[in-house]
């Protein structure tokens, strides 16, 4: 675990991020002045529908924002240092050595070409002083932990020799490799089957505890969230809507759009009859209304919503951004 | 609400609409002949869909739910006949009296309605292409104006038949896919996987849909899918599948209440809920095996923690409600 002067505060802090995609149509605001923390050890989960901008949050954290995308404001701090203004070198330091990361599709992550137990060690070398058989050393532990059976024959294989839930199990151990203080997984589990996502998660679960590594969790499917997070923050046309403990805010919705969310799920547990809807679809990024984004599909909303933008407010023990809050009138 | 929930778990008359006996579909994955004369490689077959038999009831929807390889949408394909089956047969016995149902009164849902619209024609046209292949009605203006019918029926407006479909969102498109599976006046549609490629606040708008039609107008669903908290919202009897065969059918609420087949109790388990908040739990090990080799005897055997000898051994046979040889046996 990597020691800092700040060991106490936030593993990540980002207030204020703003990212904007310069067209010959106009500027697009995809993130309009997100903010969270995560604390050390925890796992946030990131929940939105499809345009959100929830993956780009990840993206813009790790720096991977290609043009004609910006950061237009705000700042990013890992572990008190701020990293959103850091070179492409010093940033590609960073990636995978402080934060790792897992994509969706494990086929594209990891590199077709190489053998698994060398793609690792590689990861290994780059980012610790050790040398190529220590580094081999560590893959093998590495490939063991997260449940790769007989990894001692497995770890000279490729890619394509194993199965979408072994890939994933793969592509975790290459972003725990440098032992990061903070994993960003956009989608971890989206391309699998339900019974491989449950060992997925069981295993980044367990992996992280062990180990105290922080989590971005971004998926769409808010059941893994709330198997899986301490705390969720439900973004809508790049904005943060509502941040709060899983509990509350899957119980308990502060904001009209979170509830219209949970009471769209259809539950696993009971038949709910019809499900709650919520009219209409996101706005495009070029067509985000003035002041709540949320305003023309919410069923709640009254003047002060068109004409000013609500900023995160607490409301219980979550933060959600809306008007009604302030006035203090529950979703 | 209530009301309206159990007129909806209260439909289903009892006759059956569609019957599948024993269906079978083997594909044939072997390399070119001349590649597997020079290496001595035997043909290799897939049997997607291995002796699968079910009957739907007019009016009720009957969901098959699996994950990826259990031959859901190979048996979805095989009853609207896009795929002509290796063995066994579907009867549209509610629907025609022959074994051919009438033209027309078979229609498909598919899962992309990005790909299964024809972004080259404007939104009237796709939803009348059904019936102008009918020719029913036969008049023009009658059809033009069935479309703009159609268009209101699943929530869109009759203007929006001029446009094309790259100027809607997701949902959208698949009410026009709806709306033109509709317009041959079907009784019976396949669905497959109609909301997974979409967000779930629209998932729920298109479910409540689909719902609704059902009601207005009696109709019959195939409903398939891998996510077994929609089937649940859906269905009123569900069968699990399992590569390519059929391990479980019951009525949605026993079938939630009393799972018999030990995968069927697995995968439950294995969805997670929103009512699951923070949940550790011991999920079931290993994958769903390659279709080209399964496992012998009960091709769940491996991943099964109630495996005895003769799981090994010999294939369960289907009861009309599960197919295990430890049905119903509890396990930790």
């Amino acid at each position: 675990m990597t020691k800092n002067n700040n060991a106490s505060g936030p593993v990540l802090s980002v207030s204020d991020l703003s990212l904007e995609f310069v067209t010959r149509r106009g500027v697009l605001k995809a993130l309009d002045r997100v903010s969270f923390d995560i604390a050390r050890g925890e796992v946030l989960g990131v929940v939105g529908e499809s345009g959100a901008g929830k993956s780009l949050t990840g993206s813009a954290i790790i720096g991977l924002i290609e043009k004609p995308g910006r950061l237009s404001g705000g700042e990013v701090r890992l572990n008190g240092e701020r990293i959103d203004n850091l070179s492409p070198e010093a940033m590609r330091k960073i990636r995978g050595r402080k934060i790792g990361m897992i994509f969706q599709d494990p086929l594209t992550s990891l590199n077709p070409l190489f053998r698994v137990g060398d793609q690792i060690a590689e990861t290994v070398m780059a980012h610790m002083n050790v040398s190529r058989a220590e580094a081999r050393a560590r893959a093998l532990a590495l490939l063991t932990e997260v449940g790769i059976p007989a990894p001692e024959s497995r770890i000279d294989a490729y890619p394509h020799e194993f199965s979408g839930g072994m890939r994933q199990r793969v592509v975790i151990s290459l972003a725990l490799a440098a032992e990061p203080d903070l994993i960003i997984a956009d989608e971890p589990t989206t391309a699998l089957d339900v019974s491989v996502q449950a060992q997925i998660i069981t295993l980044l679960k367990r992996l992280c505890r062990e180990r105290g590594t922080s989590v971005m969790l971004i998926t769409h499917d808010m059941g893994v969230i709330a198997e899986t997070a301490d705390r969720v923050a439900v973004m809508y046309a790049g904005r943060v809507a509502e941040i709060g403990p899983v509990a509350d805010v899957i119980r308990n919705p502060q904001h009209p759009y979170a509830a219209g969310l949970m009471g769209a799920i259809p539950a696993l547990k009971k038949n709910v009859g019809r499900l709650a809807q919520i009219s209409g679809s996101m706005p495009r990024l070029n067509a985000i209304p003035p002041g709540c984004a949320f305003r023309p599909r919410c069923p709640k909303a009254f003047d002060r919503c068109a004409a000013e933008r609500p900023d995160l407010m607490q409301a219980g023990k979550s933060r959600a951004a809306c008007w009604l809050v302030d006035q203090g009138v529950p979703a | 609400m209530n009301s309206g929930m159990n007129a909806h778990m209260n439909s289903g008359s009892g006759e059956t609409l569609v019957a599948s006996r024993d269906l079978r579909r083997v594909f044939d994955v072997s390399s070119p002949w001349l590649e597997r004369v020079l290496s001595g490689e035997k043909k290799r077959l897939l049997r997607a869909v291995d002796g699968v038999s079910f009957e739907i009831r007019k009016g009720e929807t009957f969901a098959l739910v699996g994950e990826s390889g259990s031959g859901k949408s190979t048996v979805a394909k095989l009853v609207v006949g896009l795929l002509p089956p290796s063995g066994g047969d579907v009867t549209f016995e509610g629907i025609a009296k022959g074994r051919q149902p009438e033209a027309g009164s078979v229609q498909m849902i598919f899962q992309d309605p990005y790909a299964s619209l024809n972004p080259r024609w404007r939104v009237r046209d796709i939803i009348a292409e059904p019936m102008s292949a009918l020719n029913r009605p036969a008049d023009p203006a009658a059809r033009a104006a069935r479309v703009g019918e159609l268009l209101t029926l699943v929530g869109l407006s009759p203007l929006d038949g001029e446009k094309f479909p790259h100027q809607f969102s997701g949902g959208q498109r698949q009410r026009i896919a709806i709306a033109r599976a509709l317009s041959s006046e079907p009784a019976f549609i396949v669905c497959d996987e109609p909301t997974s490629a979409l967000d779930v606040s629209v998932q729920a708008q298109i479910l409540n849909l689909m719902r609704d039609l059902q009601e207005k107008l009696g109709l019959t669903y195939l409903f398939i899918s891998h996510n077994l908290a929609v089937v649940r919202h859906m269905a009123h009897r569900i069968g699990v599948m399992y590569l390519g065969r059929l391990v479980e059918v019951q009525e949605t609420e026993a079938l939630f209440e009393n799972p018999q087949h030990p995968y069927t109790r697995l995968l439950i388990d294995a969805v997670p809920d929103l009512a699951d908040i923070g949940r550790d739990r011991v999920p079931v090990q290993g994958e769903v095996p390659s279709p080209i080799n399964p496992p012998s005897g009960c091709t769940f055997h491996p991943r099964c923690p109630l495996v005895t000898d003769i799981c090994k051994a010999q294939a369960p046979a289907f009861d009309g409600r599960t197919a295990c040889h430890h049905a119903g046996k509890a396990f930790a």
